[in-house]
């Protein structure tokens, strides 16, 4: 370890974009380590065990493709919500169609004026995260971000954040490379729900950490647009303290190329994490969640469960891990992926996995891929419903076990009005 | 009015006949009863009129007021007028029993070019007939089938079928799994749709449910086909004396 990867295609990352501007000392600290790290680490290969399903070959080249950007009147999802607004456009932060930056128990500001400051308590979260998150699995195109990325917003919730705070992605070009950080630091005891909507660019690179102290709940519902020709590689890493709690679900409907990470470190007793994912892919569609969850403390739970829908050669990749480490007794670890093929050409890939070193725990994992239930199409069919509405009732019903894990209804009625849209356009 | 005209019919998978000339005609408010060993195609019978998967019909037809049902998509077939209330109700996670209602008894409607219901009239609906069959409103909530007894699961197709309003229905095996009072609950239910032009095809293995809902005609089925065709005695007949006798005469 330690020695020097040298190669190209790291110079070609980190020259992607123009050098981040000059930032307070810790900032500049951060970026200059997590250049050091991706150094280290390579760029992502075609033979890296958690590549091996997904090709990193988009994600790494020099710019981005062309992706038209879709045009509908449908108003954007968690548009009806009460919420506080911030906008970007391209993965820019627009203060023009966003609201204040201000609400009642948060604090929250731009990255950029976060790494500005030279006194801030984000410098205990940006780029920490990410870089506890690459043990043991690496995760360079997350480092790129740190060292790289000049958007995106930090959020401090201090109580009870009564509005969700809503980051909403617009794009006006068609081929925006693009790159967001996020932090957020829970304090002890305080709530708050993050939405996220919309693909962001004609590629995405996000990071977004979250740093949940004891008693904290943070909520994060997100929905990664619908155009068609877009990538997104997200990462989510999170570090839970004591009862704490973690519920994050993702939507994504369409996207040439979609990888979420998620890592997510239980480091305090009686913390639970619920991580979702309801993904419906037709034709050119490569999806893949890839989820880590490191259980470090005693009696926590941690469920995962990911469903997607794949049609006309659709792939769907799943890589699921939970491990307990040797203290982490009373762990209840659950995780389910499944695949609901509608046709012969589509493709799930589940790799799950269990590593366990303490005694006293319950995990259990399962991994299923099939086709729609003939028996009961037939039984639905039989009461009239034609054969494309009971298909599109079955779908909906499969992803059901994934929407159940938003906690707030509305939410979750929008997600699934979305999705049924989807599936009423594409029978 | 329905109708099943020499109807032979094999598995898909298998080279296997099942129905080998299925004969059958149900008047206009009739009830008939099919009664037969288990293996002599009963279920076939009504899954091959509703459409089922699986099978492949090598001869024959099934008429519902003339139009042939099996030219249809099962949906179609309901749309006209059929209903099937399963031997084994399917359950289905993740499907809201009411939903599923609603979307089916618009779907038919919208087939048949009536106006949908919308929800408050759909909940009216809903109210007037589940009462009788003591459906309450946690099993119209819950999904499909998932975790109802026996008796919820039989009494939720008869719901379905009151709902559904269909002109025929076929009711394979209503009374298995079910005790006596759950028996005559079902059966209350079927006869309160007995309005003199709706007609049923009620397949059983036993007597006992034709103590309550009381057929006109009792067809006995073996091998396939209809071997014997009478009044309600002969059910009370193999009752008494078990299916063997029946088919040795006609061997
Ligand atoms: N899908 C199937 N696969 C294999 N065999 C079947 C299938 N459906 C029916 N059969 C066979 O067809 C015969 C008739 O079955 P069924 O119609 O269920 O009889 P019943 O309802 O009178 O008991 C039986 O021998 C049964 O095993
Ligand atoms: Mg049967």
């Amino acid at each position: 370890m330690g020695a020097l990867v040298q190669d190209s295609p790291v110079e070609a990352l980190l020259a992607r974009t123009g050098a981040p501007r000059q930032t307070s000392d810790w900032g500049a600290n951060a970026r200059l380590a997590a250049r050091g790290r991706l150094g280290r680490l390579g760029a992502p290969k075609r033979r890296d065990e958690y590549w091996r399903y997904t090709n990193p070959a988009l994600l790494l080249a020099d710019s981005a493709p062309v992706s038209e950007r879709i045009h509908s009147d449908e108003p954007p999802v968690f548009d009806a919500v009460d919420k506080l607004l911030v906008v970007f456009v391209d993965g820019e932060y627009r203060a023009d169609l966003s609201d204040d930056l201000t609400g009642e128990g948060l604090e929250i500001q731009t990255l950029q004026e976060a790494l500005d400051t030279d006194i801030h308590w984000a410098a205990n979260v940006f780029g920490v995260l990410e870089s506890a998150g690459q043990k043991p699995v690496a995760r360079p195109m997350a480092a790129m971000n740190t060292a790289l990325a000049a958007q995106g917003v930090v959020i401090r919730a201090t109580g009870k954040v009564a509005r969700p705070v809503c980051l909403r992605y617009l794009r006006e070009s068609d081929r925006a490379d693009v790159m967001v950080h996020h932090v957020v630091r829970i304090e002890e005891g305080a709530q708050m729900t993050l939405l996220e909507n919309g693909p962001a660019g004609a590629r995405m690179n996000s990071v977004l950490e979250v740093d949940i102290a004891d008693s904290g709940a943070f909520h994060h519902v997100r929905a990664q647009g619908r155009d068609h020709g877009r990538l997104a590689h997200s990462h989510l890493f999170a570090r839970l303290g004591a009862s704490s709690l973690l519920k994050s679900f993702t939507l994504t409907v369409n996207g040439k190329l979609t990888r979420n990470e998620a890592v997510v470190e239980l480091t305090g007793d009686d913390a639970v994490a619920h991580l979702a994912g309801a993904c419906l892919g037709d034709s050119d569609f490569q999806h893949d969640d890839t989820v880590f969850v490191t259980h470090d403390a005693q009696n926590c739970e941690s469920r995962q469960v990911f469903k997607k829908v794949l049609k006309n050669g659709a792939t769907g990749v799943f890589q699921g891990k939970i491990l307990v480490q040797p203290d982490a007794q009373k762990t209840d670890g659950y995780q389910i992926s499944q695949g609901l093929l509608l046709d012969d050409d589509s493709t799930f890939l589940a790799k799950p996995e269990l590593e366990i070193y303490a005694d006293d725990v319950i995990c259990s994992h399962g991994s299923t891929c099939g086709a729609v239930d003939e028996t009961s199409m037939f039984y639905l069919m039989s009461r009239g419903i034609p054969r494309k509405i009971a298909q599109n009732i079955m779908i909906e019903a499969f992803l059901d076990e994934a929407i159940a894990e938003i906690d707030n209804p509305e939410l979750a009625d929008d997600i699934r009005s979305r999705l049924s849209g989807w599936t009423e356009r594409h029978s | 009015m329905f109708e099943i005209k020499n109807l032979k019919a094999s598995l898909a998978d298998e080279d296997k006949q099942i129905l080998k000339g299925m004969n059958l005609k149900v008047g206009p408010g009739e009830v008939h009863a099919i009664m037969g060993p288990n293996g002599s195609g009963k279920s076939t019978t009504s899954y091959v009129a509703a459409g089922k998967g699986g099978y492949v019909v090598d001869e024959g037809e099934v008429l519902l007021n003339g139009e042939n049902l099996l030219d249809m998509e099962p949906d179609e077939r309901a749309a006209a007028g059929l209903f099937l209330a399963f031997q084994y109700p399917v359950e289905i996670p993740g499907v809201g029993n009411m939903t599923f209602l609603r979307t089916a008894v618009n779907s038919q409607r919208k087939m048949r070019g009536e106006e949908e219901l919308n929800a408050a009239q759909f909940l009216k609906l809903v109210r007037e007939k589940a009462k009788s069959l003591k459906i309450d409103a946690d099993m119209l909530k819950r999904p499909v089938n998932v975790g109802f007894s026996g008796g919820e699961q039989k009494r939720n197709e008869s719901w379905q079928m009151a709902m559904l309003e269909p002109k025929m229905c076929i009711l394979d095996e209503t009374d298995s799994g079910l005790d006596v009072d759950a028996m005559k609950l079902v059966a209350e239910g079927v006869n309160a749709l007995r309005d003199g032009k709706r007609s049923f095809l009620v397949i059983t293995h036993y007597q006992r449910l034709l103590d309550h809902i009381k057929p006109d005609v009792v067809h006995i089925m073996a091998d396939g086909k209809i071997i014997k065709t009478g009044g309600p005695e002969l059910a009370l007949e193999v009752e008494h004396n078990g299916y063997a006798d029946l088919l040795n005469e006609v061997a």
